[in-house]
């Protein structure tokens, strides 16, 4: 797959305000880390110099302690760590405000090993690549459809757990455009290390443009092949996990295929997404993805380019 | 000086001792120093197994899209390398030291209870098998050291390797929690005359603590497995969300044992890096009692920093915010020991054996791993952090770079006593230099690699990623200097054994107790004791108090 378009990977390469704010702590608390490791490295590299064993060397002075340079080397860390959780509550306030009745603007569902997004204001169901538009306060409501997943963009800044039962939020204000790579960060089964997250950031106009194709139901095929596709996929148990909008296919067990064609990766980013290797997939997922949920349908090679040609056309 | 310390007839090597010929003599032994050898030895065997694990990892993160093996066989292979380290390496060694050294610190002729201390290390044994024939029972374990629900429901792995974690784990906490409390009685109740508890050494001190820990800790563990157990076999439905379970819960009893855990695997290192420092500056430990009421502080705040695992569970700011505050107040005490080792060594007369270079080597590489853990602390820093291979990283400087690399400073410095043997110190500063660059070369980078992305438990990464693909391959290759040095160190343990020089009784003039009896110990232990007037009875017989014109030592 190709990630040459995407941005460099890192929590210091942040695209949201949030992630910014991150930063900033983390540079301050690093600052103050690297302060005591200096120290303590310092005293031990000069304490083993100026005190190494050297022959003839007398017996030392057997020093018992000072109560007050212990009372100091207990109060100095005390008050830097107090004042690293004085921080600690700011920003958690800044990054983390109480949600209130605040209605999430997307919800993320971790599923092994793919991730579903809904836009409930739009109606919008997409799997894998999100977007998302720049300069907008957004609340994600994260959840687990099966085990506990961790929805993870490193240049978003807060990871959170995807746990079932237990929906979380997410804020996120992005602040920069872009394609912005992330994971599933917490082990969530045999394919945890393939379920990845693509996260587009756009203008609030190409939003805008995104989420009215998005909506849109996709045209009925007219073509020969895609005809043939469309009916084997309706009449296969492809329709028991996935569905399309404006057919029969209504499930959701699976990523929702209603405009796969717009979508620049399969299986949650582990192979680009075009007619021959969506054909590949359908014949035999397993061979890309070893513990994905779905099966080997024993389908023929034209049976699946059928299918695959059917669904490269849903835009 | 150690005249009136030794028995009639005394040994110099281990195997001379007719007592131990003989299998027999070792299967059905009650005595605590066989027992404690009998830990360590499996330990280390376990370390063998669980460092193979590790190295199959670090081969198959070399290169991106790598596929040396299989995704299902890795998931396997992390899950059986975290719960052999923990469970497998870290609790026995520190029962060996435990149970070996804490009878003759305190002269004592064995454990309070010797047929619970046999119980307890059988236990752990045949636990510990059973885990590792899951390999050929049906499959190994694949959901992590840590086990979270709803992935170790029935319906999510259904091969019989959580029911062989859960059983093992199950077997192996309640041999842990007697040997505990058989720990917290011996030192409570068999001290020698005069050896108050503020003469006992520090080693003893981390060691009650450390019994107290598992007593109260791994019960929780225990009582977790069973309602795991239950809804794996009996169709029960505690940690599964989709039948009105929770799969926080799970989370809840696993870090109310696990962080304990933590300082239980510590606190022994602690204890032995604060026995070796002051023998080898030649000075009594500064701050003694600060030392002391630094551990028990850690044993109280250990109990309410579990939480600080699940700050991404989202539980609400207020309950995710104490658990913050408690995770920094715990770095002061840890702190006050990283100044107390630094003031001892401060003015002494260092000596650099192969036990002082690995215990001075811990205080930096401990020190690493305490200030990450300080970066965790801060709840949005752990947010962005935790997770990542920046948590391999800090786990690794605490419970590799700090506890093993204490607990290998604790071989070089009682194999004399166990064995009557001296290690090597050519081969031990070989294994000391290349430990400390395959060390920290493997697990340096992944502080980044972590900032970079890179999620834990990850079986393979993309092409791509310049910095990931280069720090993994740097990573891999460190990993095989650090697996040389180990191979070195079993080296030196397995020539020295035959080919040391003979020790005696105390070959680093060093004063606790133990030193007082011969090298290897008799199996009775002592035959008269030292007099105890502080916590260091060996150095009061060189130097009576009333002459040096010194304070004494071991006033708290």
């Amino acid at each position: 797959m190709d990630l040459s378009s995407a941005q460099f990977t890192s929590i210091f390469n942040f695209a949201t305000e949030q992630g910014r704010t991150l930063v900033d702590l983390l540079y301050l608390n690093l600052w103050i880390c690297l302060g005591f490791l200096v120290t303590v490295a310092g005293l031990l590299i000069f304490g083993i110099i100026k005190y190494r064993h050297r022959p003839g060397d007398g017996e030392p002075d057997q020093t018992e302690g000072s109560t007050t340079l212990e009372i100091i080397w207990t109060a100095i860390p005390l008050v830097i760590f107090l004042y690293l959780g004085w921080l600690t509550f700011s920003v958690m306030g800044i990054v983390y405000p109480p949600a209130g009745k605040r209605q999430p603007d997307i919800t993320v569902i971790g599923h092994q090993f793919w991730w579903e997004y809904r836009y409930p204001k739009s109606g919008v169901v997409t799997a894998n690549e999100l977007y998302l538009p720049l300069g907008s306060d957004l609340m994600l409501e994260i959840r687990g459809a099966d085990v506990i997943h961790s929805f993870w963009v490193p240049g978003f800044g807060q990871k959170m757990d995807a746990i079932p039962g237990h929906p979380n939020n997410l804020f996120l204000k992005p602040i920069r455009e872009g394609l912005f790579l992330g994971q599933c960060a917490e082990y969530c089964g045999s394919q945890h290390s393939l379920m990845r997250i693509m996260a587009n950031v756009v203008s609030p106009k190409e939003f805008e443009a995104w989420t009215k194709s998005q909506a849109k139901v996709p045209a009925p095929p007219t073509d020969k092949t895609a005809l043939h596709g469309r009916e084997l996929f309706m009449s296969r148990t492809c329709i028991q996990c996935h569905s399309i909008a404006g057919t029969c296919a209504t499930a959701q067990v699976a990523p929702d295929l209603t405009h796969i064609a717009d979508r620049k990766t399969i299986g949650a980013g582990v192979i680009a997404n075009n007619l021959e290797n969506l054909t590949e997939w359908i014949m035999d997922p397993q061979q890309f993805k070893p513990g994905s949920l779905m099966p080997n349908m024993r389908l023929t090679k034209s049976e699946a380019h059928d299918i695959a040609f059917y669904l490269e056309n849903l835009k | 000086m150690t005249d009136a310390a030794r028995p009639h007839q005394t040994f110099n090597w281990l195997a001379d001792i007719p007592e131990y010929h003989g299998l027999w003599s070792w299967v059905s032994s009650i005595d605590h120093k066989q027992i404690g050898i009998m830990y360590i030895l499996s330990a280390l065997g376990f370390f063998l197994a669980g460092l193979t694990l590790a190295l199959i990892m670090r081969i198959q993160l070399m290169v991106p899209m790598n596929h040396f093996v299989s995704q299902d066989a890795y998931n396997q292979i992390f899950t059986m390398h975290g719960t052999t380290m923990v469970f497998l390496v870290g609790m026995p060694l520190l029962f060996g030291f435990a149970v070996y050294l804490t009878p003759l610190m305190i002269g004592a002729r064995d454990m309070a209870f010797p047929r619970l201390n046999a119980m307890g290390f059988w236990i752990f044994f045949f636990g510990a098998l059973l885990l590792y024939f899951s390999f050929v029972g049906g499959g190994a374990p694949a959901a992590g050291w840590f086990s979270y629900a709803p992935l170790t429901e029935k319906g999510f792995l259904s091969n019989p390797g959580i029911d062989y974690w859960a059983l093992s784990l199950l077997v192996m906490g309640i041999g842990s929690v007697a040997t505990g409390i058989n720990l917290i009685t011996t030192v409570l109740t068999l001290r020698a005359p005069g050896m108050s508890l503020q003469r006992v050494p520090l080693f003893v001190w981390m060691i009650l603590t450390t019994g107290i820990l598992v007593a109260l800790s791994l019960p929780a563990l225990n009582a977790a497995i069973v309602m795991i157990l239950f809804d794996r076999l009996l169709n029960t439905h505690f940690f599964s969300p989709a039948h009105g379970g929770s799969a926080i819960l799970w989370q809840n009893y696993f870090w109310f044992f696990g962080h304990p855990e933590v300082y239980i695997l510590i606190l022994p290192g602690f204890g032995v890096v604060t026995e070796v420092i002051p023998v080898f500056s030649r000075k009594t430990l500064y701050g003694a009692s600060f030392m002391a009421a630094s551990t028990v502080a850690i044993g109280f705040l250990s109990f309410g920093v579990w939480m600080h695992h699940m700050f991404t569970t989202g539980l609400g700011f207020w309950t995710l915010y104490i658990f913050a505050l408690s995770s920094l107040l715990i770095a002061v005490p840890t702190g006050v020991k990283v100044w107390t080792w630094l003031a001892t060594m401060w003015g002494g007369s260092l000596r650099f054996t192969t036990a002082m270079l690995f215990a001075t080597a811990f205080i930096i590489q401990f020190t690493i791993g305490g200030l990450s853990g300080v970066i965790q602390a801060v709840i949005p820093l752990d947010w962005q952090l935790t997770d990542s291979y920046f948590i391999v990283a800090h786990i690794h400087y605490v419970l590799l770079g700090g506890m093993l690399f204490a607990m290998i400073s604790g071989i070089y410095y009682w194999y004399p006593k166990v064995t009557g043997r001296m290690l090597s110190e050519r081969i031990g500063k070989w294994h000391f230099w290349l430990m400390v660059l395959g060390f920290n070369g493997t697990f340096l980078v992944m502080h980044l690699l972590g900032a970079f992305g890179m999620p834990r438990r990850v079986w393979t990464y993309p092409y791509g990623m310049p910095m990931v693909s280069a720090m993994n391959f740097f990573s891999t290759l460190s990993a095989f200097v650090l697996a040389f040095s180990i191979g070195l160190f079993f080296w030196n343990m397995a020539y020295s054994f035959i080919k040391g020089k003979i020790a005696g009784d105390n070959p680093w003039d060093a004063w606790t107790l133990e030193w007082a009896c011969s090298s290897p110990p008799p199996p009775e232990n002592f035959d008269r004791l030292p007099p105890v007037r502080s916590r260091r009875p060996l150095w009061d017989l060189t130097h009576p108090p009333e002459d040096s014109g010194r304070k004494p030592g071991g006033q708290l």
